[in-house]
């Protein structure tokens, strides 16, 4: 019985890194892709992370494999929410679909700068733009 | 049995699957972004199949690996997302 819930917990686990990884590769835009990413695959891996304390059935497994679900479910949407920051100010072209945009406007022009979807590459011959690291003054 | 049975014919395949949807995505990628939310997806998959194989092997210390590694895969991506800040302006 013990083992039919945990079989069933890492399939569903499973299922759920691979609906990451179909969103990961199916979604239009950097944003959407992101947003598929890190929840199924935050769920995914918590799901794993309760199977593995179901399995050992022991305090110090159990305690430790609850620490580390607390841990990614923290820092999962931290370094989401760093990626879509730098993702927007270096200029990823935005869905066709998109309805609202919320920081259209806040940032200044000039910050935006076009290293989307053709110049990825910075172009090493190109004249000194000057640069503006501090992101705080804004 | 039942276990074992299951995670060689399911589990396995799958998170090797979602491991090689992350690496398509890993080299379309047409911005320097989509390829770092590639490169976490498949850091975390990697601990998915750590914490898998801890189960598999009944070894319990490769849940302190797993940790670990999650632990460093954030890191990493906070890293990135520094120096591609600081990059950010520079010709």
């Amino acid at each position: 019985m013990n083992e039919i819930l945990i079989s069933l917990l890492l399939v569903v686990g499973s299922f759920f890194m691979l609906v990451a990884g179909l969103g990961m590769m199916r979604m239009p835009d950097i944003f959407l892709r992101m947003s598929c990413s890190t929840k199924a695959a935050t769920i995914g891996v918590g799901t794993l992370l309760f199977a593995l304390a179901l399995y050992f059935a022991s305090l110090g497994v159990a305690t430790r494999a609850l620490a580390t679900i607390g841990f990614i479910f923290l820092t999962a949407p931290v370094g989401a929410h760093r990626i879509g920051r730098i993702a927007y100010l270096v200029g990823v072209v935005l869905w066709d679909g998109t309805i609202k945009d919320e920081l259209k406007g806040v940032y200044p022009a000039d910050a935006c700068l076009p290293f989307g979807q053709e110049c990825l590459i910075p172009d090493m011959d190109a004249p000194e733009v000057k640069p503006d690291l501090d992101i705080e003054k804004r | 049995m039942i276990l074992q049975t299951t995670i060689y014919f399911i589990v396995f395949p799958l998170l090797s699957l979602t491991l090689v949807l992350g690496f398509i995505r890993l080299l379309l990628g047409p911005t320097l972004p989509d390829r770092i939310i590639a490169f976490e997806l498949i850091a975390i998959t990697s601990a998915a199949i750590i914490v898998v194989s801890a189960i598999e092997t009944d070894q319990a210390v490769l849940l302190d690996v797993a940790s670990a590694w999650a632990v460093i895969s954030f890191l990493s991506v906070i890293a990135f997302s520094f120096y591609i800040e600081k990059w950010r302006g520079r010709p």
